[in-house]
C-alpha cells in the first residue's frame, strides 16, 4: 500500500497536543496490560508482535519508530524482527494517518461495480490520491484488496464501519457527515 | 429433515444467535454426541461423510484429520486452527457464518479439537472483520459460561480454550502455512511442505487448519450422520454449501444450496439473472483465483470434480459474474494487480512474474499492446504454473489470466488492433 509522508501532515502532527515521539518513549501501563493479556494466549512473548502493534496503534493512531522500539524492547525481540511484521500488514501504519482512514475496496467485484470511478470522486472531493492524507489531517484514503462484502459492491470501510452499495452521492453524504463531526469537535 | 444446516439459525436481521437461541434450536447436540464417541470414530464419520474443505482446495476433511499423529508417542500438545482470513476477491460467505451464527463455528471447532486431541484453538480472522470478531469473542464467553468449552468439558478430562486472533490485512495469510507463521508472530511467508501442518504445524506441534464453512458443516454431520449428510447433495459431492454471486446481476447475495446445484440455477433463479440490458459474458465460479467459464458451462453442477474437468475450480463457490459491457481485460488486470500486491515476495516467479504480467495487461488495456504480448502472457502463465512456485498464490493468479486468453481472445486482439479499450 503506497503511502506519502506529506510536509503538511508533519505540521499537523507537530501542532497536535500529543507529540507522538514523546508518547512513544515508553509503553503505557494500559498498553502493557493489554499486551500481557494477549501474550497469555500464545507460546512466548515474541508471538504477540502483531497484537502489540495493533494495541499501540489503537491508542496512538500509527506506529512511530519510537513506538516500534518500545514494543520490541517490551517483547524482548529484535526491532528488525518486529519491523518485518509491522511493514508486512496493511492495517499497521508506519506513517501518520488521518483521524478517519477510508479503506476503499478495489476487489474484482467492486471493480465491476465501479469502484475506480468512486476512487476518482473521493480523490477529487478530498484532493488526495490513495495513500495520502488531507491537509487538515482528517482523512486518509487507502485502497483495500477485498473487504469481503462483494454482493453489496462497491463498498468501503471507515473506522470499523462498513458502507455498502455506494454511489457518489452516498460518499458525499458520508464525507460531509464526518467533516461536520470533526468541525463540531474542534469548536468545543 | 433438516436441509439447511449451515443457515438454519440465520435470520434476515443482522443479529447473531446467542447461546440461548442456539441451544434452544438443538445447538451443541453434535458436540455432546461427539464427546460420547471415540475420537477415531468421529474422524471416520467425517471421512465417510465426504465433507470436502470449503476454503477452496476441496480436500477430504476427515482424511486431513486422520494424518494427525495420535496415541502413544505422539506430541501431547496439538492445535486446531480456523482459517477465517477470507480475502479472496469475490468471496464473502464466511463473514455471514461468523457474524450471524458464531456458535456453529465454535461447535465445529470443539468437535475437531476433541477428534484430534487438541486443547487449544485459534480463530485466525482478518483484521477488517470487526463485527465477526466481536461476536465470536462474545460467543466464546457464552460457551465457556455454559461449560461447553473451557476446562473439564462435560466433567471430563478434556479441556479446550479457543482464542480469536485478529490479523491485519494480508491475503497470503489464508495459505495455511503462512497463517501458522503469522500466528507465531512472524512474517506470513509460506513454509515448505512436507512436513505438513497435521504433523508439524503451529510451534512445531500437530495442527489442523480448516476453513470457517468447513467447521460449520461438522456439528450436523456428527448429529445426523453420514447418510443424511450425503443425501443433502444433489450431485457427486456431499452436503450443502453457501454459494454466492456478485457482479451485475439483479439480486447478488449468498444462499445455502445442495452441493451439485447447477450454476444456471444459482445465477438465474437465486441471483435473479443479469441486470436489464446486459448479457452474461463469463464468470469465475469460485473467487478470483479460478479460471473463467462461459455461458456454455451454465448447466454444470457445482461439484468439485465436475468444475475441475471443465477447466476451472469450484474454489469458494462464490461466483463473480462478468457482463458483456464490462471489459474482460480490465477485470483480469484488476485481479492480477491484487495478486501482485499480495505476493509475499518469497519466490522469484511470483514476486517478479506477477508485476510483469500487470505491466503487459496495462499496456494492452491502455491501447499500447503489441501482437506478441499474447504469447508473452501465455509464457508468463506457464512460468508461474503449479510446481514452479513456493505456494499456490501465483498459480491461482494465473487461472483467470490463462482462461481469459482462451475465452476472450478476440477482446485481446481488438484492444491491440484498435489501439484502445473498446469498452470505454
Amino acid at each position: 500500500m503506497s503511502s506519502v509522508l506529506e510536509p503538511e501532515l508533519i505540521e499537523v502532527m507537530e501542532q497536535s497536543n500529543k507529540d507522538p515521539e514523546e508518547l512513544s518513549e515508553t509503553l503505557t501501563d494500559e498498553e502493557k496490560r493489554e499486551i500481557d493479556e494477549e501474550a497469555s494466549h500464545y507460546e512466548g512473548k515474541s508471538s504477540v508482535g502483531l497484537e502489540a502493534l495493533r494495541i499501540v496503534q489503537k491508542y496512538r493512531g500509527w506506529i512511530s519508530d519510537g513506538s516500534l522500539q518500545a514494543i520490541a524492547n517490551y517483547l524482548d525481540m529484535p526491532v528488525a524482527q518486529l519491523e518485518s511484521v509491522a511493514t508486512y500488514f496493511q492495517l499497521i501504519f508506519r506513517q501518520p494517518v488521518g483521524k478517519e482512514v477510508i479503506l476503499l475496496c478495489k476487489s474484482a467485484s467492486c471493480w465491476v461495480m465501479g469502484c475506480d470511478q468512486l476512487q476518482k470522486h473521493i480523490s477529487q472531493s478530498l484532493q488526495i490520491e490513495p495513500g495520502q492524507t488531507t491537509k487538515d489531517g482528517i482523512f486518509t484514503l487507502l485502497e483495500a484488496p477485498c473487504l469481503g462484502d462483494c454482493d453489496k459492491a462497491p463498498v468501503l470501510m471507515l473506522g470499523e464501519e462498513m458502507y455498502r452499495n455506494l454511489d457518489e452521492s452516498a460518499i458525499d453524504a458520508l464525507i460531509d457527515k464526518k467533516k461536520q463531526i470533526h468541525a463540531d469537535k474542534s469548536s468545543h | 429433515m433438516l436441509t439447511n444446516p449451515l443457515t438454519k439459525n440465520i435470520s434476515k436481521e443482522n443479529t447473531a444467535a446467542d447461546i440461548t437461541q442456539y441451544l434452544d434450536n438443538d445447538g451443541y447436540q453434535g458436540w455432546r454426541k461427539a464427546h460420547s464417541m471415540v475420537p477415531d470414530d468421529i474422524i471416520n464419520l467425517v471421512k465417510d461423510g465426504g465433507l470436502r474443505g470449503r476454503g477452496g482446495a476441496g480436500f477430504n476433511t476427515g482424511l486431513k484429520w486422520s494424518f494427525v499423529p495420535r496415541g502413544e508417542g505422539s506430541p501431547e500438545q496439538k492445535f486446531v486452527v480456523c482459517n477465517a482470513d477470507e480475502m479472496e476477491p469475490g468471496t464473502f460467505k464466511d463473514r455471514l457464518l461468523m457474524e450471524r451464527d458464531p456458535h456453529l463455528l465454535l461447535e465445529g471447532m470443539a468437535i475437531a479439537a476433541y477428534a484430534i486431541g487438541a486443547s487449544i484453538g485459534y480463530i485466525f480472522i482478518r483484521g477488517e472483520y470487526h463485527l465477526a470478531a466481536e461476536r465470536l469473542e462474545r460467543a466464546i464467553e457464552e460457551a465457556k459460561s455454559q461449560g461447553l468449552i473451557g476446562k473439564n468439558i462435560f466433567d471430563s478430562d478434556f479441556s479446550l480454550e479457543i482464542f480469536v486472533h485478529r490479523s491485519a490485512g494480508n491475503y497470503i495469510c489464508g495459505e495455511e502455512t503462512a497463517l501458522l507463521n503469522a500466528l507465531e508472530g512472524q512474517r506470513a511467508i509460506p513454509r515448505a511442505k512436507p512436513p505438513f501442518p497435521q504433523v508439524s504445524g503451529l510451534w512445531g506441534k500437530p495442527t489442523v487448519v480448516n476453513n470457517v464453512e468447513t467447521f460449520c458443516n461438522i456439528p450436523h454431520l456428527v448429529a445426523y450422520g453420514v447418510d443424511w449428510y450425503r443425501g443433502l447433495g444433489v450431485g457427486q459431492d456431499a452436503g450443502s454449501k453457501i454459494f454466492g454471486v456478485s457482479g451485475k446481476v439483479k439480486n447478488p447475495g449468498t444462499w445455502e444450496l445442495p452441493m451439485g446445484t447447477p450454476i444456471r440455477e444459482i445465477i438465474e433463479q437465486y441471483a435473479g439473472g443479469m441486470r436489464d440490458g446486459l448479457r452474461l459474458k463469463g464468470f469465475l465460479p469460485g473467487g478470483g483465483s479460478t479460471d473463467f467459464l462461459g455461458p456454455d458451462h451454465l448447466d454444470l453442477p457445482m461439484d468439485y470434480d465436475v468444475i475441475g474437468k471443465a477447466g476451472s475450480r469450484m474454489g469458494t463457490g462464490t461466483i463473480i459474474v462478468l457482463d458483456d459491457k464490462t471489459c474482460p481485460i480490465g477485470l483480469v488486470l484488476n485481479l492480477t494487480q491484487f495478486f501482485a500486491r499480495e505476493s509475499c515476495g518469497w519466490c522469484t516467479p511470483c514476486r517478479d512474474g506477477l508485476p510483469w504480467i500487470v505491466k503487459v495487461l496495462q499496456r494492452i488495456e491502455s491501447g499500447e499492446g503489441l501482437p506478441e504480448d499474447l504469447e508473452l502472457l501465455h509464457e508468463q502463465c506457464k512460468r508461474i504454473a503449479p510446481g514452479k512456485t513456493f505456494c499456490a498464490l501465483a498459480p491461482g493468479a494465473a487461472e483467470p489470466i490463462q482462461s481469459s486468453l482462451k475465452l476472450f481472445e478476440q477482446d485481446y486482439i481488438d484492444h491491440i488492433k484498435k489501439g484502445c479499450c473498446p469498452y470505454k
